[in-house]
């Protein structure tokens, strides 16, 4: 299973009520609870609903091209799990993927939101008026 | 039904455009309570006025005539409400609850998902460190929340500053303010006119986190540069988290004042608002015209259905 090649005919067989992200958040979800490494097919079975087989192998390989997922290969199927947790690096990652639905700043509460480029020019000029004053 | 029917069709505008005044006058804490409650009670007014500008054709219907047993005439001469107008409201009302019930349902699906990250993040304590270099910072909502600092952010801090950040986003976790923002985003959902009000919902809760953090570290100025040192460390970090969404937000803000972070930094450096009643008062006045007119055309509207029944009014 290529990843790159995936791109595409997973857009054709994700249900479209479901966005990308949706999708690997749930996936996610699903290996961050299931305790063990899990197949395509035992993921597809706990998401539930009615979701391609190639839909979540899609979704499994791309998760792991951003080296959120981990995989073992056992017999002819790979085996995936959230990556090891080098405290907490899977933990940013999955923010990154929840960040990617549409509700982000609803939801978590960033201490500080982006900044336009006005708005870089104009903090840095009130932090040095502070240290001038 | 007189002109007041619609007052509560146009006063959203109205509370759209003195929302940010009510953010940057008041007390952070009492203009979140005030701006949610506002938009929630403005969306709930607006919506009970397009049924009832619905109610007022249905009425005219001879099927509905014959089953409530109305006088035809009465209705159609007492009645100013045009067929168009309330077939439009109908309308309307059935879009508003659409788009209501939609938001509400993904805003749902999203705060139970944040709930599970929040159980499944490492660690049994309420802050999670991770190894990240990028800078940021954020509280998941869940029981309980979890806030969630990478070293990349705490590096881009003085020890004083990692105090104004963590009393910051404990702010935001102990007083669920996840929760004014999921309420003020499905008024505004029902009913679009309340989304500047929605956003104002969003600052002030930042506001409410940055006037606790400074009151905790005793120093406005301190809790200041740690704002503005954690924005311009997050601005470093790579570009792949400006997400559409964001890109569009800056897009819109390029063309105007300037955005939430110097406001908020803006707002520590000047003395903090006090309460000031005339702006309670005014607001709040808004809100209880927009449910009083409600309450008179849905008595008006009872009040011409038992006419119609040849009941005595």
């Amino acid at each position: 299973m290529r990843d790159g090649a995936g791109q595409t005919d997973d857009e054709a067989t994700a249900p479209a009520r479901r966005g990308a992200g949706e999708l690997e958040a749930a996936v996610l979800e699903v290996l961050q609870h299931g305790g063990a490494p899990l197949s395509p097919g035992e993921v597809r079975e706990r998401i539930g609903g009615d979701l391609a087989y190639t839909t979540v192998v899609t979704i499994l390989s791309r998760l792991h091209a951003k080296g959120v997922l981990d995989r073992r290969k056992s017999g002819r199927a790979y085996y995936y799990l959230p990556v090891a947790d080098e405290p907490g690096l899977a933990a940013r990652r999955m923010a990154r993927v929840l960040d990617e639905g549409q509700d982000r700043e609803a939801v978590l509460a960033r201490f500080v939101s982006a900044l336009s480029e006005s708005d870089e020019e104009l903090l840095r000029k009130m932090l040095a008026d502070g240290e001038g004053g | 039904m007189h002109v007041a029917i619609y007052l509560p069709l146009v006063i959203p505008l109205l509370a759209a455009v003195s929302a940010r005044t009510l953010a940057d006058r008041l007390p952070p804490a009492a203009a979140t309570w005030l701006l949610t409650v506002s938009a929630l009670a403005l969306a709930l007014a607006s919506s009970a006025v397009l049924g009832l500008l619905a109610l007022s054709a249905l009425i005219r219907l001879p099927v509905v005539d014959a089953v409530g047993h109305l006088s035809r005439s009465a209705v159609a001469h007492d009645d100013a409400v045009s067929v168009p107008v309330a077939i439009a409201a109908g309308a309307l009302l059935v879009a508003a609850a659409t788009a209501a019930g939609k938001a509400g349902w993904r805003r749902v699906r999203s705060i139970v998902r944040a709930h599970r990250h929040a159980s499944g993040l490492p660690g049994a304590g309420e802050v999670v460190v991770t190894e990240d270099v990028d800078a940021d910072a954020y509280t998941v909502p869940g029981w309980p929340c979890r806030i969630v600092i990478t070293q990349g952010m705490l590096r881009a801090l003085s020890a004083g500053e990692q105090g104004v950040l963590l009393a910051h986003e404990r702010t935001h976790a102990r007083n669920s303010h996840y929760l004014f923002t999921a309420l003020a985003r499905l008024a505004a959902a029902a009913n679009p006119l309340l989304r500047p009000v929605a956003a104002e919902v969003g600052y002030a809760i930042e506001r409410w986190a940055d006037e606790r953090a400074a009151a905790e570290a005793g120093d406005r100025t301190l809790a200041a540069r740690a704002i503005a040192h954690a924005a311009l460390a997050s601005a470093a970090a790579p570009p792949e988290r400006v997400t559409a969404v964001t890109a569009l937000g800056l897009i819109a803000q390029e063309s105007g004042k300037p955005g939430p972070v110097p406001r908020r930094v803006a707002a520590l450096l000047a003395p903090p608002p006090g309460l000031s009643l005339l702006l309670l008062v005014a607001a709040i006045a808004l809100v209880a015209v927009s449910g009083a007119s409600v309450v008179e055309a849905a008595r008006n509207l009872h009040q011409l259905i038992e006419l119609a029944q040849g009941q005595p009014v």
